[in-house]
């Protein structure tokens, strides 16, 4: 499949189950939202290393928040739920209780209820306040700059996260051009989030190490330095390769995701130094959701 | 199907026990076992339809008409359904319910949704002593749900509250709130002396500035975020609560009652 003369590979992303859950938070102004929103999804680019992988779904308006300011969606990922609850209490408490004017609200409504405030509340010494509404139960914790408000629980359900693919491109300047119009397309669809810095990767990995206390490493074939001494993927001409790595919180979700990101590089196109695009595929031992490039893109 | 419709055929001397008469005990019954059914009246116990005509049938819509304050206990323990009082209820309405609404056109006597659970109570006219509270003995009011008067109500509403909502359209007595455990009580009249006397926790809010106890201490004024989410937890309701323009998040905000532990709070619009 060749398309504005990027070839499309014949080949999957393979990515596996995830638990993930939804927060929302909200500010004086949206400038403090998304820095607080920044701070709960900061270090939080693989499971490899970071516990979870986290990032911003997408800017709200007042009217989409549940308490009229403007807020900010984020999404958090992780292989269990019991990392994912750990991870998300953690962040909120160190990320958005401590954020000038901030409120934090559930962002799945139904799945397994998960703590949101629902122990943050502890920091407020005995002067935390409960309030049931419509059915929610929120907590009011004195702050300093004056309350902090958060829903007790949030809804953590079933995801899937790693859909991926790769940009071959012959310079460096225009693999990260192609992924930069991909993401900004990308970030328009629902349910997904790209946890790499700026949504992209340059550090691909493949399973396994020759070092034994790693599980991951570099992959080196698709490494354009390496062209010459492994067993490569890459022709001569490609010169450099980054991917985008998907969470999404289903398999439809991360095939759109993957489509308009696809499609916003092939536009692009060869005349722009874009050749192919390619998937982390690790013969189907990674994870059992299998995402066929061709399939998608027809 | 419509509505099972109890109507009153001439006012009671003598108060009428009508617990028996909830949807939950009515289900699956015919007409002829409803009409068997005796409620207590004064010492005699009439069948049903020694009282009421009996018309329709859904029993989980019942209608109670020509209702006079005579009525005691309607919707004792309603565990979902909807009875509709057409005029004026008596003592206990409500009482322990769990689910499902009541709407009552007319007033209604002592002890309205006494330690309710769940559900809605909407009250157009005016709701006696005690309401939302908790019976004499018992250490816990209304445990949740929503009661909605949009006139007056007595002494001691929410008296030892432990959670939900009481809206009131009207002005409240005395001891409003009193010894209040948690919850919210909203009032957009005024209120009466010994506002939220001996309360530990929950909150009293106002559109009118109480007269308070010196054992509530000014805090100072806030806008407090929960207010929004609150008043928009009213729109379904029919209710000036529901009115954008009634709205406020900023208060004037009272700690106390100092002389229990001093969390609840009486928030007041400014």
């Amino acid at each position: 499949m060749i398309i504005n003369g990027v070839t499309i590979d014949k080949t999957f992303a393979e990515a596996f189950p995830m638990k993930a859950t939804r927060a929302i938070i909200t500010a004086q102004n949206e400038k403090w939202a998304m820095i607080s929103a920044q701070a709960m999804t900061g270090f939080a680019t693989s499971v490899i290393a970071c516990g979870c992988e986290a990032g911003i779904e997408r800017v709200l308006s007042p009217n989409e928040t549940p308490d009229g300011r403007p807020g900010v969606a984020i999404m958090i990922y992780a292989m269990g739920g019991k990392g994912l609850a750990k991870q998300l209490e953690t962040r909120a408490g160190q990320c958005v209780l401590t954020s000038p004017t901030s409120a934090l609200f559930a962002g799945i409504e139904g799945g397994k209820p998960i703590p949101l405030g629902k122990n943050l509340r502890y920091f407020g010494d005995g002067f935390q306040i409960a309030k049931k509404i419509g059915g929610k139960r929120y907590w009011r914790v004195p702050v300093m700059d004056g309350e902090f408000l958060t829903e007790a629980t949030t809804g953590m359900v079933d995801a899937v996260g790693g859909g991926n693919f790769l940009v071959l491109a012959e310079s460096q300047p225009q693999a990260l051009a192609a992924c930069e119009a991909a993401i900004e397309e990308m970030r328009k669809i629902p349910n997904v989030i790209m946890p790499f810095p700026g949504g992209v990767v340059r550090s691909g990995s493949k399973v396994g190490s020759k070092y034994k206390s790693l599980g991951a490493s570099t992959n080196d074939a698709f490494c354009p330095t390496l062209k010459g001494v492994t067993k490569t993927d890459l022709s001569p001409e490609i010169e450099s390769v980054m991917e985008i790595v998907i969470d999404g919180l289903s398999k439809e979700d991360i095939d759109r995701a993957m489509r308009v990101g696809i499609q916003a590089v092939c536009d692009l196109g060869a005349a722009n130094g874009i050749k192919r695009i390619s998937a982390g595929n690790y013969g189907g031992k990674l994870g059992p959701f299998h995402f066929h490039l061709q399939e998608i893109m027809a | 199907m419509s509505a099972l419709t109890f109507t009153l055929k001439q006012p009671t001397a003598q108060r009428v026990d009508m617990s028996p008469l909830v949807c939950q005990k009515l289900q699956g019954l015919d007409v002829d076992a409803i009409a068997a059914i005796e409620l207590q009246n004064g010492k005699s116990r009439p069948r049903v339809d020694e009282l009421f005509y009996i018309t329709g049938m859904n029993t989980q819509e019942i209608i109670i008409a020509n209702s006079t304050n005579k009525l005691d206990f309607i919707g004792k323990e309603l565990d979902g359904g909807s009875i509709s009082v057409q005029g004026d209820a008596g003592a206990y309405l409500g009482m322990q319910m769990k689910a499902g609404s009541i709407t009552v056109s007319g007033d209604a006597g002592l002890y309205a949704a006494c330690e309710m659970k769940n559900g809605l109570v909407q009250i157009d006219g005016n709701a006696g002593d005690f309401l939302g509270g908790a019976l004499p003995g018992n250490k816990q009011g209304m445990k949740g749900g929503i009661v909605l008067v949009k006139g007056n109500v007595g002494q001691r509403a929410g008296d030892h509250m432990r959670r939900g909502q009481i809206l009131i359209e009207g002005n409240a007595g005395d001891y409003c709130g009193s010894r209040m455990l948690a919850g919210t009580i909203a009032v957009m009249g005024n209120t009466g002396r010994y506002l939220g006397y001996a309360m530990r926790r929950g909150t009293l809010l106002l559109w009118n500035q109480p007269q308070l106890s010196a054992t509530f201490n000014d805090c100072g004024s806030h806008t407090l975020a929960f207010l929004p989410i609150l008043f928009a937890s009213f729109k379904s309701l029919n209710s000036r609560f529901a009115e954008s323009a009634v709205a406020f998040n900023r208060v004037q905000r009272y700690g106390g009652d100092m002389a229990e532990t001093g969390r609840g709070e009486v928030l007041v619009r400014i």
